[in-house]
C-alpha cells in the first residue's frame, strides 16, 4: 500500500507533523499502536520552563545558550521563531485554541497549587501572569463527592502561599450516582461523559453558583468536554463567578479531546489513521527505508517516499531499556546515550537523570542513523529524539512540535 | 539487534498484568456510554480478572452486556486484551445456561436450514406483527427487530447448480467461506463475488464442507459446540490452503475475523497453518491490484454516492482500508467516510429484548450521521451491521463486493489478462 509519507506514532508529533504535510497535499498514513501521550497531557504545551533549577522567563532567549546537542538547537534559532509561530496557528485550525508567548511564559495552577511556567494553554485554563501572586482573595474549592482523582487538600496548600483563603465544598449529583457505586469508575472522562450527554450541566451550574456564594472565584476540576468543548464554555457562561479549572489526574478530559480533534483534522484533510496496529519491522534498501511492516496487515507492506519515526520515548515504547541494553525496538536504529547500563542513572533521583537525554541518533537534518550511517528519507521527530531531559527542563510538548514541523518543513522541500 | 529481544504486542494470551490502569479503554467503550448497569471495559477486564483468579464468586453477570466490539483493545496503549479477558471469563465462570432463544440466535445454520427450506411460508410469518409480538413474549427477541429475509434456494444449491462446473476453466483458484448469512439469508452476495472473482481470471469453489463460523455460539455460551465446529472449519481450511495451495476468502467481516483470531484466543483451537491465508475477500483483491497483478475496469456511467461504515471487527483487524481504497477506485462514486462507530447490534445481541435499549442506544449517533449526510446508500462488510442499519435508518445497505460487482465492466476487465 503506497502513500507519499508515513508517520509511525500517533502521539503529538506524529499528528502534528502529519497535518502539515496534509495541509500541503500529501497522501499521509500514521500508524499508531494505541492512544498517545496526549491523553495524559495537564492542558499546556511547555517550550522550555526550566534552567538550572530557575524558572525560565524569555524560552526564545534562554535556548540560544542551550548546548548544541539540544533538539532546539539543532532544529536551528532562526527556525524555531518561526514554528513557534505556526505551531498555534496549526492547533487552532484543528479546533484547539490555545494562548501564550514563546518570548514570555505565562503561568497555570497545578493540581498541586503551584504555579508553573509554560508556553501554550487550551483555553479552558486561566492563565496567570505572576508566579507569586493569585488574582482573587477569596476562593472556593469544589469537588464531586466520591471523585478521588481531584487532590483539593494540595490546591488548599498551595493557595495559602499566595495569602488566598479557601474552603473546599464537595457535593453529590443524582447523575453521578451510578457511577459512584464504583468507586474506580468515578473518573474523570466518565463524569466528563456524563456532561456530554445529559442535561446535567444547568443543575450543576446552579449549585456552583450556591456554594460559591461569598466567594470571589471557584475552583473546580477539569472534568467537562470530552467529545466537544462547548460544555467548558458554557460552564463558565452559567456560574456567574470566574471559574478555574485545574488539571485532575489523568487520563485528562481536554487531552483527549485534542487527541480527538487533531486525528480528526488529520483524516478530514485525507489522511489515514491506522489505530491499534503496530508496526514490526522496516526494508531497507540503498540506505532508504523503503516499507514497513505491521501487525495487522501483514504481507501487504506499507510503502512510502519519506517515512516519520515519532513513536515516542519509554513510556510509549519507542524507546526500550531492557537491564543490558538500550535499542529502538521498531528498525533497530542508532542510539544517542550510553552503553554501559552502569551510567544510566545517576544515584540522586532528582538529579537530571542520564537516561532521560537517551534517544535516537540522527544526522543534523533529523534522518534517523542506523549503523552509523544516515537513512535518507527517515526523519525522527518528537519524544524519541535525544538530546535533552524533557521533563526536567520542561519541554516535552515544545521538543514534539517543534521538531515536528521542522521535519515536516525537510520534507515538503 | 532488535530481532531476539522485541515483544510485539497484542500477543500474549491473558495479559492483563500489562494494564497501567490509565483507563483509556473506559473512554471509547460504546455500552458503557449509554448503559450504566455496565462496569466497562477496565473493569470487567484486567481489574475484574485479578479478583477473579483469586475468587471466581468476583465474576459478574453483568459482563454480558459487552459486544466483544474490541473497540477497547484498539485504544489500550499497552495491548492489554481486555475484550478477550472478558469473553474468557464468560466462557469459564458463567453460570446462567443459555435460554431456548439464545441457542434458536446461536444456531444460524441450523436454523437457517430449516428456515430456507420453508421460506415461502416463513418470512411472511416472522413479519407479522402477532408473530413477533409472541416471539417477545414467550423468547424475549424484541419485537422491534425485523429478522432478515430467508432466501428460497440456498447459495450452496444455486452455486452447485449454475456456478461450480464453470470454475474449472480458470488458472488460478480459491475457496469461498461464504457463511451463513450468504447461504440462507442473501445469495446474492455470493453470486456478486463469484462474479468479479472470475472477472480477476479466479476459479471460486466451496470447501469441502463448512460449518458456521460459531461466531453466535461463542457469544451466546455454547462454548462445546463451537469449538467442535471451529475444529471442523479448521481442517476445512487446511484442505484448501495446504493440500491444494488454495487461499479461502470471505465476505463476512465477523467471520473471518473468528476463524482467523477468536478461534485461538478464545477457544484455544489452532489455527497457525491457516491464519495467513484465510482473509476477506477485498483484502485479496486489493492486493492482487496493489502489486500490479490485477486491473479491474469499471462502468462509465456507474454513479452513486456512498458512505463506509467501519463495522467494530473491521476496526479491530484494521481491514477497512482494503474495502474503501476499492470503492474510491470506482470512478463514479462519491464518497463518505462516517466516524468509525459501533452500530449496536453486535450479531445476536440486539435482538434479546434486554438489550434492545442498549443496543439503538449505541447505535443512535451512527444513524444519526447517516440520516444527515444525503448519500444514496451505506456500503459495510457485515451482515448484522447492515440489517441493524437497514433497520434503524432509511437507507439500504450494500456490501463494497456487491458495489464492486454492479459497478465493474467485466468484459474489459477480463480482456485485460487474457490477451
Ligand atoms: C504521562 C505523560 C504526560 C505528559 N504531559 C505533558 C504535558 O502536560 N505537557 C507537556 O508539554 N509535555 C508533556 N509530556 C511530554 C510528552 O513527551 C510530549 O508532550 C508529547 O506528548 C510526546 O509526543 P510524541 O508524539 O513524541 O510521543 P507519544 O505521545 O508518546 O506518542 C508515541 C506514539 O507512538 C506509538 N508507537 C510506539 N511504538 C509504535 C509502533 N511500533 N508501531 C506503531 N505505533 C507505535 C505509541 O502507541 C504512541 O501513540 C508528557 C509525557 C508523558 C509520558
Ligand atoms: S487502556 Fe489498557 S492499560 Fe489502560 S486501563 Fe484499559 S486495559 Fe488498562
Ligand atoms: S469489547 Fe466493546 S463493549 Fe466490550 S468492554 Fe470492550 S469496548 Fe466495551
Amino acid at each position: 500500500m503506497k502513500f507519499d509519507n508515513i508517520i509511525i506514532g500517533g502521539g503529538l508529533s506524529g499528528l502534528t507533523c502529519g497535518i502539515k504535510l496534509a495541509e500541503q497535499g500529501k497522501k499521509c498514513a500514521i500508524v499508531s499502536s494505541g492512544q498517545s501521550a496526549i491523553h495524559f497531557f495537564s492542558g499546556s504545551f511547555d517550550l522550555l520552563g526550566k534552567m538550572d533549577g530557575q524558572d525560565v522567563k524569555n524560552p526564545l532567549e534562554a535556548i540560544k545558550i542551550l548546548p548544541d546537542t539540544h533538539p532546539y538547537q539543532r532544529v536551528g534559532i532562526e527556525n524555531i521563531s518561526r514554528l513557534v509561530v505556526e505551531a498555534p496557528r496549526l492547533l487552532d485550525r484543528a479546533g484547539l485554541n490555545f494562548f501564550g508567548k514563546a518570548d514570555e511564559n505565562h503561568f497555570v495552577l497545578t493540581p498541586m497549587g503551584i504555579m508553573k511556567p509554560t508556553w501554550l494553554t487550551i483555553d479552558d485554563f486561566t492563565r496567570f501572569e505572576q508566579n507569586d501572586a493569585f488574582p482573587w482573595k477569596k476562593a472556593v474549592i469544589l469537588n464531586f463527592s466520591g471523585f478521588l482523582d481531584f487532590h483539593t487538600l494540595f490546591v488548599q496548600d498551595g493557595l495559602k502561599k499566595y495569602g488566598v483563603d479557601t474552603q473546599i465544598k464537595n457535593f453529590a449529583m443524582k447523575e453521578f450516582e451510578a457511577i459512584r457505586r464504583n468507586p474506580s469508575e468515578m473518573r474523570s472522562t466518565n463524569i466528563a461523559k456524563v456532561f456530554d450527554s445529559g442535561d446535567a450541566l444547568d443543575e450543576f451550574a446552579q449549585k456552583v453558583n450556591q456554594l460559591s456564594e461569598g466567594f470571589e472565584v471557584v475552583l473546580l476540576p477539569a472534568v467537562f468536554g470530552l467529545f466537544t468543548k462547548n460544555v467548558a464554555l458554557n460552564l463558565k457562561a452559567k456560574v456567574n463567578k470566574p471559574v478555574v479549572l485545574l488539571p485532575a489526574i489523568p487520563p485528562s478530559v481536554p487531552g483527549i479531546r485534542s487527541q480527538i480533534l487533531l486525528r480528526k483534522r488529520f483524516e478530514e484533510l485525507g489522511g489515514t489513521y491506522f489505530l491499534g496496529d503496530n508496526v514490526e519491522e522496516g526494508t531497507f534498501k540503498n540506505n532508504r527505508l523503503v516499507a514497513v511492516q505491521t501487525n495487522n496487515h501483514g504481507d501487504i507492506k506499507l510503502e512510502a517516499d519519506q517515512f516519520v519515526l515519532a513513536s515516542g520515548s519509554f513510556y510509549s515504547k519507542g524507546i526500550v531499556a531492557t537491564r543490558e541494553k538500550l535499542y529502538e525496538p521498531i528498525l533497530g536504529l542508532d542510539i544517542d546515550g550510553d552503553t554501559d547500563s552502569e551510567k544510566w542513572l545517576d544515584e540522586k533521583f532528582f538529579n537530571d537523570q542520564p537516561y532521560m537525554h537517551y534517544g535516537v541518533k540522527t544526522d543534523s537534518g533529523f534522518r534517523a542513523l542506523k549503523n552509523g550511517k544516515p537513512i535518507e528519507n527517515l526523519f525522527v521527530a518528537g519524544s524519541v529524539l535525544g538530546g535533552a531531559n524533557a521533563l526536567k527542563e520542561g519541554s516535552g510538548a515544545g521538543i514534539s512540535l517543534l521538531t515536528s514541523l521542522h521535519v515536516a518543513e525537510q520534507i515538503l522541500k | 539487534m532488535k530481532k531476539e529481544m522485541f515483544e510485539p504486542f497484542n500477543s500474549s494470551d491473558n495479559n492483563f498484568e500489562q494494564c497501567v490502569k490509565c483507563t483509556i479503554c473506559t473512554v471509547y467503550c460504546p455500552v458503557l456510554e449509554v448503559n450504566p448497569d455496565y462496569p466497562g471495559p477496565k473493569q470487567s477486564g484486567p481489574d475484574g480478572e485479578r479478583l477473579r483468579l483469586k475468587d471466581q464468586n468476583f465474576y459478574d453477570e453483568s459482563l454480558k452486556l459487552c459486544l466483544n466490539c474490541k473497540r477497547c483493545e484498539v485504544a489500550c496503549p499497552h495491548g492489554v486484551k481486555i475484550g478477550d479477558i472478558i469473553q474468557l471469563a464468560r466462557i469459564k465462570y458463567s453460570k446462567k445456561k443459555p435460554k431456548v432463544r439464545d441457542m434458536i440466535l446461536a444456531n444460524t445454520d441450523i436454523v437457517g436450514t430449516m428456515a430456507s427450506t420453508f421460506a415461502p411460508i416463513v418470512n411472511p410469518i416472522v413479519a407479522l406483527k402477532p408473530v413477533r409480538l409472541m416471539m417477545d413474549g414467550v423468547l424475549k427477541i424484541d419485537h422491534h427487530r425485523i429478522f432478515p429475509e430467508y432466501a428460497g434456494m440456498r447459495f450452496e444449491t444455486w452455486y452447485r447448480r449454475y456456478a461450480a462446473s464453470k470454475q474449472t476453466d480458470f488458472k488460478k483458484h480459491v475457496s469461498y467461506f461464504h457463511g451463513c448469512y450468504v447461504n440462507y439469508n442473501f445469495p446474492k452476495q455470493g453470486k456478486d463475488l463469484i462474479k468479479i472473482m472470475n472477472a480477476a481470471g479466479y476459479g471460486v469453489h466451496l470447501l469441502e464442507k463448512e460449518k458456521c463460523c460459531g461466531v453466535a455460539l461463542i457469544s451466546n455460551g455454547l462454548i462445546k459446540q463451537a469449538t467442535k465446529q471451529a475444529r471442523h472449519n479448521v481442517e476445512a481450511f487446511k484442505k484448501s490452503i495446504v493440500d491444494k495451495n488454495m487461499p479461502v476468502i470471505s465476505t463476512s467481516s465477523t467471520c473471518i475475523f473468528t476463524i482467523r483470531d477468536e478461534y485461538p484466543h478464545l477457544l484455544g483451537v489452532k489455527n497457525d497453518e491457516i491464519r495467513n491465508e484465510s482473509e476477506l475477500a477485498t483484502r485479496f483483491l486489493f492486493r492482487l491490484i496493489d502489486s500490479g497483478k490485477l486491473k479491474l475496469v469499471f462502468k462509465k456511467d456507474y454513479r452513486k454516492r456512498i458512505a463506509y461504515h467501519t463495522p467494530c471487527h473491521m476496526e479491530k483487524l484494521g481491514w477497512s482500508v482494503y474495502s474503501t481504497a476499492l470503492l474510491k477506485m470506482i470512478p463514479g462514486i462519491d464518497f463518505v467516510s462516517l466516524e468509525s462507530r459501533c452500530c449496536g447490534i453486535a450479531g445476536t445481541y440486539g435482538f434479546k429484548k434486554e438489550n434492545y435499549k442498549t443496543s439503538q442506544g449505541v447505535g443512535k449517533p451512527l444513524f444519526d450521521q447517516i440520516e444527515s449526510s444525503d448519500i444514496d446508500f451505506v456500503a459495510t462488510d457485515c451482515e448484522t451491521c447492515k440489517w441493524q442499519i437497514e433497520m434503524s435508518t432509511t437507507k439500504k445497505v450494500e456490501h463494497p463486493i456487491s458495489i464492486l460487482a454492479e459497478a465493474l465492466d467485466v468484459e474489459a476487465t477480463v480482456k485485460l489478462w487474457q490477451k
